[in-house]
C-alpha cells in the first residue's frame, strides 16, 4: 500500500517535472545563448495553452492537431517578436531587458484578459486520455502516463538535435564562445532567431500539454515564471541536460512535499533551491 | 504685515464659507457607496459575479428610492486576497471620496481589514461574500449578507454522522474560511458520533490536487469533507478526483457548495455526479423569486451565464443598502443605518427568506442540502432537503460557551 503510494507520488512528480522542463528549456538556451533575461518566457507557454484550448473548444479541432497548430502559431509569433523586438535589446543592460520582458508580460496578460476573459480556460481532453490505466497492477491517471511518454519522446528528439546535428553543434559553439563562432562563419543572427523560435515552440507545447496542471489563465506568465526561472537557475544556463535534472528534482520534491508535509507548502522547494545554489552557484551542470 | 494677513485670512474664510454653503445640496441627496471587489487576477471571476449582480440590481430596482435620492457607486479593485490593498483602498474611499457606506468584502482577510477601519471611521460596511465567522465581531458597523462556513459545514457534519458515516477525512484550502469549515465540520461530525481520522490543509494557490488526494485515498475514510474557494480551483479538484479514481468510489465527497459552484459545473465533466453539498443557494431552485432572478440574469448576461451564490450575496447586499438609503431618505447616519440593519429582512430573496440577526448582524437563511444530478443533459445542484432559518452556528456553539 505504502509502496504503491510512493510509486504514484514519484510518477505525479515526474509528469509535473516533464512539463516544467518542456516550458523552461527554451528559456535556458536563450539565456545561455543570447544572454537575454527573458522574463516573458511564460507568455509563450500561455499563448500555446490558449491556442490549444481555443482551437479545440471553438473550432472543434481534435486534441493532437490543436497542439501541433498551437506550436506552429506560437513559434511563428516567437520568430516575429525576436526579429522585431528582442533582437534590438541583445546588447542592452540587464535592467532594460528585464523591464522590456516584464512589460511584454503585462501587455500579453491584458490582451488575453480582453479576448478570453478572466476565467481559467478549461481543456476538454479526449475521452481516452481521462480516467485511469493499470500498469503492472498500479492504477495511474491515464493523462499523466501520456504526458510522461509524450514528453519523453520530445525530449529525446531535442537531445538528438542538440548533440548530433550541425544545428545543435552550432548552438553549442555559440553558447561557449560567441565571438569565435561568428569568426568561423556561423550566422549567429539566424541561429538566434531559429533557437528562439524553437524555444517558444517547446514552451507552447508545454503550455498546451500542461493545461491541466498549470491552469491557462491571464495571470499565467507571472504566476509561474518563478518556477521556470528556478529550473534554469538550478540547471545552469545554456544547457539542455541541467534543466532536465533540475525540473525532475523540483517536480518530484514538490509533489512529495505536498504528500508528506502538506502544511509546509512550497517552502521545501525554495529551501532545496537555496541549498543547491549555495553548493553550485552557476547551476548543477555548470560547464567549466 | 499683521493687518494684511488678517484681511487675507478673513477673505479666505469668506471664500471657504461660501464654498461650504454651495456644497449643501439644494434637493438631491447622493449617497456615495464604495465597492471593493476583486476585478482582476486569478479570482476576478468571483468578483465579476458579484458586480454583475450589483449592476442588475441597479438596473431593475435602482429607481425604487425617494425622489431626489441617488446612490452612486465607486468601484475599487483589491486584486485578490490582499488585506493590505483592501485596507488602503478603503482608506482612500473614506478620506478622499467621502463614502457613506462601504461594501464588497469578497475575501475574509480583506473584510477583516476593512471592518477594522469601519469601526474607526464609523462607516457602515456591508460585507457580501466573506465567509469567516469572526468578520462581524471585528466592528459594530459590519453586516454580512453572504454566508459563513459554519452555516454550511456544521449542519453538514451533523448530517454525515446521522447518515451512517463513521470515519471522515477533511481537506480544506489553507486560509481562514477553510479553517472555519474544517472546525465546523469536525465539531458537527464528532458531536454526533463520527470520527475525523485525518485532515490536510491545502495551500490556497494549489492547482495540482493529486498528491493531496493520494494521501486521502491511502487513509480510506468513508467520507471526505472538502472546501476550496470555488471557481477554477473547484474544477481542478474535480478533475483530480476523476484522475485518481475517487469518483463513485467508496469515499463519499461532501462539502460546502463552493466545490460544485454552478458557473464551473459545465467544465467538470461527470466527476461531480453524486457529490453532496450544503449551501444557501442553487440557481436550479424552483421557487418563484429565484426563477424570476435567473430569468432576468440570463436576459441581461446571456443564456450561458449562470448566477451563483456569490451573485445572490451581492444582490441581497444591494437590497440592504438600498433599503437603508430609502428608509433614511438619503441622509445616511452610521448609527441609524446600523439600527435599521438589525431588523432588516428580505422575504423575497432568490435564496428564500433572509434576515439579519440583531445581535451579531449576521445573515439568517435557509440552508439546502443538494446533490449533483443530471438535469436535462446538464449537471445541476438539486436541492434535496431544506434546513430552515439557520444563523451562524459558530456564534452559539463556540462563542456562546467561551
Amino acid at each position: 500500500m505504502i509502496g504503491s503510494s510512493i510509486v504514484a507520488i514519484l510518477f505525479f512528480g515526474v509528469a509535473y517535472g516533464m512539463i516544467l522542463y518542456l516550458i523552461s528549456v527554451g528559456l535556458s538556451v536563450t539565456m545561455g545563448l543570447m544572454g537575454f533575461v527573458n522574463l516573458a518566457h511564460g507568455v509563450f507557454a500561455m499563448a500555446g495553452g490558449y491556442a490549444t484550448v481555443s482551437l479545440m473548444n471553438t473550432m472543434g479541432v481534435p486534441f493532437f492537431p490543436s497542439l501541433a497548430l498551437a506550436c506552429i502559431i506560437v513559434t511563428g509569433m516567437g520568430f516575429v517578436l525576436e526579429r522585431t523586438l528582442y533582437s534590438r535589446l541583445y546588447g542592452a543592460t540587464e535592467l532594460r531587458q528585464v523591464l522590456f520582458s516584464i512589460a511584454l508580460c503585462l501587455v500579453a496578460m491584458a490582451i488575453v484578459r480582453i479576448v478570453w476573459g478572466p476565467l481559467a480556460q478549461p481543456i476538454q481532453l479526449p475521452e481516452y486520455l481521462t480516467g485511469q490505466t493499470d500498469i503492472l497492477g498500479q492504477a495511474l491517471p491515464t493523462y499523466r502516463l501520456f504526458l510522461v511518454a509524450f514528453a519523453a519522446i520530445v525530449i529525446g528528439g531535442l537531445w538528438l538535435t542538440f548533440e548530433r546535428t550541425l544545428f545543435g553543434a552550432r548552438i553549442r559553439a555559440a553558447v561557449d564562445d560567441r565571438a569565435m563562432a561568428q569568426a568561423v562563419g556561423i550566422n549567429t543572427k539566424r541561429l538566434f532567431a531559429a533557437t528562439f523560435g524553437l524555444g517558444t515552440g517547446l514552451a507552447a507545447l508545454g503550455g498546451g500539454l500542461g493545461a491541466d496542471i498549470l491552469a491557462i489563465a491571464p495571470a499565467y506568465p507571472l504566476q509561474h515564471i518563478v518556477l521556470f526561472l528556478i529550473v534554469v537557475a538550478v540547471g545552469g544556463l545554456g544547457s539542455i541536460k541541467g534543466p532536465f535534472i533540475a525540473a525532475l528534482a523540483i517536480g518530484v520534491s514538490d509533489t512529495a512535499c505536498k504528500y508528506f508535509f502538506p502544511e509546509v507548502g512550497s517552502v521545501f522547494v525554495f529551501a532545496l533551491v537555496f541549498l543547491l545554489l549555495l553548493w553550485r552557484p552557476n547551476g548543477i551542470m555548470e560547464r567549466r | 504685515m499683521p493687518a494684511g494677513g488678517g484681511l487675507r485670512a478673513l477673505a479666505t474664510a469668506a471664500v471657504l464659507g461660501t464654498a461650504a454653503l454651495m456644497t449643501v445640496p439644494a434637493q438631491a441627496e447622493t449617497v456615495m457607496v464604495g465597492v471593493i471587489l476583486t476585478y482582476s487576477g486569478r479570482d476576478a471571476a468571483l468578483g465579476d459575479q458579484i458586480d454583475k449582480a450589483i449592476r442588475l440590481f441597479q438596473k431593475l430596482h435602482g429607481h425604487e428610492l425617494p425622489d431626489g435620492v441617488k446612490v452612486e457607486l465607486i468601484r475599487r479593485d483589491d486584486t485578490g486576497p490582499n488585506p493590505d490593498v483592501a485596507k488602503r483602498l478603503a482608506q482612500e474611499l473614506i478620506l478622499r471620496e467621502k463614502v457613506d457606506i462601504l461594501t464588497g468584502g469578497q475575501w475574509t482577510p480583506n473584510a477583516m481589514a476593512v471592518a477594522a477601519l469601519s469601526k474607526e471611521a464609523k462607516i457602515p460596511f456591508v460585507t457580501m461574500t466573506a465567509g469567516g465567522s469572526k468578520v462581524t465581531l471585528q466592528s459594530p458597523y459590519v453586516v454580512r449578507t453572504g454566508w459563513t462556513l459554519w452555516q454550511s459545514s456544521y449542519p453538514l457534519g451533523q448530517w454525515a454522522a446521522k447518515n451512517g458515516f463513521k470515519r471522515a477525512y477533511t481537506a480544506v484550502s489553507d486560509f481562514a474560511p477553510g479553517h472555519d469549515g474544517e472546525e465546523a465540520f469536525t465539531k458537527g461530525f464528532s458531536e454526533n458520533g463520527g470520527e475525523v481520522i485525518g485532515s490536510v490543509r491545502i495551500p490556497l494557490k494549489t492547482t495540482d490536487y493529486l498528491p493531496f488526494l493520494q494521501k486521502v485515498k491511502d487513509a480510506k475514510p468513508e467520507v471526505l469533507y472538502h472546501f476550496n474557494p470555488g471557481g477554477p480551483q473547484a474544477t481542478a479538484f474535480m478533475k483530480a478526483l476523476a484522475d485518481i479514481g475517487l469518483t463513485n468510489s467508496d469515499i463519499k465527497i461532501i462539502g460546502p457548495g463552493d466545490i460544485t459552484s454552478d458557473d464551473e459545473l459545465p467544465n467538470m465533466g461527470k466527476a461531480p455526479l453524486g457529490v453532496i453539498t450544503m449551501l444557501q443557494y442553487s440557481p436550479a431552485a424552483t421557487r418563484q423569486a429565484n426563477k424570476d432572478f435567473v430569468a432576468a440574469w440570463k436576459k441581461e448576461y446571456g443564456a450561458d451565464s449562470v448566477p451563483t451564490f456569490f451573485a445572490v450575496a451581492g444582490w441581497d447586499g444591494m437590497r440592504a443598502i438600498y433599503d437603508a438609503v430609502a428608509a433614511q431618505k438619503g441622509k445616511i447616519d452610521a448609527d441609524r443605518t446600523m439600527e435599521f440593519f438589525k431588523t432588516w429582512a428580505n422575504p423575497g430573496s432568490p435564496r428564500g427568506p433572509v434576515r439579519l440577526d440583531p445581535v451579531h448582524r449576521d445573515i439568517v437563511q435557509h440552508m439546502y442540502l443538494r446533490r449533483v444530478e443530471e438535469v436535462e443533459g446538464k449537471l445541476a445542484n438539486v436541492e434535496v432537503e431544506t434546513l430552515p432559518q439557520i444563523g451562524d452556528p459558530w456564534k452559539t456553539v463556540v462563542l456562546g460557551k467561551q
